[in-house]
């Protein structure tokens, strides 16, 4: 059975859901071998083994998270070229994407993002044009490279040895010519990673105001949930931009998808329509937002969504 | 500073988008075409830099015939000159030939800087700007919402999930940009009048040295296998509030094992 590789997404060891989810993806199609690129491999380890990875490619290299992507691009290439793996599996971020694109042009070979489903044979499931077409595609010459977007599959633990291999590569100036002289984080409290969260909770026009996005994540507190936003809540400058929801914005497809004051332009369908369960709040009944909502209310925001709050916090209490 | 603005002609979002059920190519002739959104943001910052360095701005764009719209659009926004390449054998070309073909075109051209936008509405793919760089071996300044270039040192702020990287290079270097970096302006009336006596230069593939066997489907290192009208979202029930909304949200939650 070839390797499937599967770059492992991490801050500091700490693994990201849609990593358990690769994984799982990656038992269908070959023995998954997983990719650890950076600094934390003892706080990744005892979870890479349980979620199934037969081994572990480490690259600890300090050097390689100082420079944008292409450290990533020269571990995975190396390991292309010497393992010869059946593919490679990596999660729709924009790091992710744009790691998968180089990739597929230094070992050259093609490369599908946005899968939503990868099966037998690297066929991947993808949906296109805000949701309204299914592509089934594959990568027909060299090695198939696949990103696939979080919350695609359901992780399922399969305890394995996670063997560790370490692996070092000689970074060419190229590599290293986008050089990060600094990391700003902006405050995010507790909540989940917006592409990666269970439950996304968003607010958009009809929210009103800056301010008022406190009742938006009220409700996402409570439900454990990341917060969104419409772009013309984004634009008004009432949520930062890295929050929002569509086309152009981020893609989200989470268990529940709550979007209170968002008319559901064909923009943000783009991003959120592959949501399992979909609930709108909005006090115009003509919204577009409510012809694929799973349950609607017309009414204001301002009354529903503080009720729900507290529904929300007496039921789990 | 010699600047190169990539522009791509998509389909407008507001139009029905569909695949084409002969060669499952996007069927340009069933929708409008418009500039790419993200890539007036592009243009804008890219007119921003040459108006404050007293540089060109090239655009770049492949496409068919038709993408011509677009690059008026981005002549009539300030760019002073643009190149088209075009050439029916590039038809159904993936992101990997894509970038081959714009690196090509843009070694013929030369520049110090590169700009594109983030992503494009139709594939949404968001790897062209990194191909490019991996392919001419250039500072991959890709996701900015800040851009400064003081000389010949260029610093982007790079967005990411807990907020953005500052990222330092030498140029020339690529730059993608979200649309949170400026304003697009308007192309004036004196600005359309002008765009008509701009210069507008097509390359052929012969032009750009391209291997026959890499172009178009034929040459595509991926494909579509099928494809499929999504099927449509049951409706659901929608109610009017009574005072009982967000407990009727919950109970609906709660029937369906979410609460």
């Amino acid at each position: 059975m070839s390797e499937i590789l599967v770059l492992v997404d991490h801050a500091d060891g700490a693994v990201k859901k849609v990593t358990l989810e690769l994984l799982t993806l990656a038992r269908r199609l070959g023995e998954p071998a997983a990719v650890f690129v950076g600094q934390g491999y003892d706080n990744a380890k005892s979870i890479l083994a349980e979620y199934g990875a037969a081994k572990v490619y480490v690259a600890a290299d300090a050097e390689l998270a100082e420079y944008v992507v292409a450290p990533k691009v020269a571990v995975l290439a190396s390991l292309v070229q010497d393992r010869q793996p059946g593919g490679v599996l990596l999660p729709s971020s924009a790091d992710g994407k744009e790691i998968a694109g180089r990739l597929a042009v230094r070992v050259g070979a093609g490369v599908i993002t946005d899968a939503v489903d990868v099966r037998d044979g690297f066929v991947c499931e993808q949906s296109v044009f805000g949701g309204g077409t299914i592509v089934q595609s594959r990568v027909r010459s060299g090695v198939p490279i696949v990103t696939v977007r979080p919350n695609s599959a359901a992780p399922e633990a399969a305890p394995a040895d996670a063997a560790e291999e370490q692996v070092s590569v000689t970074l060419s100036d190229a590599d290293k010519a986008a050089r990060i002289t600094d990391r700003v984080e902006v405050e995010k409290g507790e909540r989940p990673d917006l592409a990666e969260a269970s439950i996304v909770v968003s607010g958009g026009r009809g929210v009103g105001s800056g301010e008022n996005f406190a009742v938006i994540e009220a409700l996402a507190d409570a439900l454990g949930a990341a917060v969104g936003a419409s772009r013309a809540a984004t634009d008004a400058g009432w949520y930062p931009h890295q929050y929002q929801v569509g086309q152009t914005g981020k893609t989200v497809s989470p268990q529940l998808y709550l979007a209170a004051g968002i008319s559901g332009a064909i923009q943000h369908r783009a991003g959120m329509q592959t949501s399992k369960t979909i609930v709108v709040v909005n006090k115009d009944a003509e919204a577009p937002l409510f012809e694929i909502a799973d349950f609607g209310v017309v009414g204001d925001l301002h009354q529903v969504v503080p009720q729900l709050t507290e529904e929300v916090k007496k039921r789990k209490a | 500073m010699n600047i190169v603005v990539c522009v791509k002609q998509v389909p407008d979002t507001y139009s029905e988008r569909r695949l084409d059920p002969g060669d499952k190519t996007l069927d340009r002739a069933s929708a409008d075409g418009v500039i790419n959104e993200l890539d007036e943001y592009a243009i804008e910052e890219s007119l921003k830099l040459a108006e404050a360095t007293g540089g060109t701005v090239t655009v770049l764009t492949m496409g068919p015939e038709k993408a011509t719209e677009s690059i008026r659009k981005a002549l009539s926004m300030g760019a002073d000159k643009a190149v088209h390449v075009l050439d029916d054998s590039l038809h159904g070309a993936d992101a990997v030939q894509t970038s081959a073909a714009l690196a090509a075109a843009l070694d013929k051209v030369g520049f110090d800087l590169v700009v594109l936008g983030s992503e494009s509405t139709d594939a949404r793919m968001s790897v062209v700007p990194a191909m490019l760089a991996e392919r001419l071996g250039l500072p991959q300044l890709t996701y900015a919402s800040k851009v400064e270039v003081d000389g010949s040192a260029i610093t982007v702020q790079r967005q990411a999930e807990y907020g953005y990287d500052k990222v330092e290079a030498t140029l020339p270097a690529v730059v993608s940009v979200v649309e949170k970096i400026n304003e697009p302006r308007y192309p004036s009336f004196k600005g359309i009048m002008a765009a008509k006596k701009k210069e507008v230069a097509n390359f052929g593939v012969g032009d750009l040295g391209l291997a026959e066997a890499d172009l178009g489907l034929a040459g595509a290192a991926t494909e579509v296998v099928e494809f499929t009208p999504a099927p449509p979202r049951e409706k659901g029930v929608v109610v009017t509030d009574e005072g009982d909304g967000g407990v009727k949200i919950a109970d609906y939650l709660a029937s369906q094992k979410i609460l």
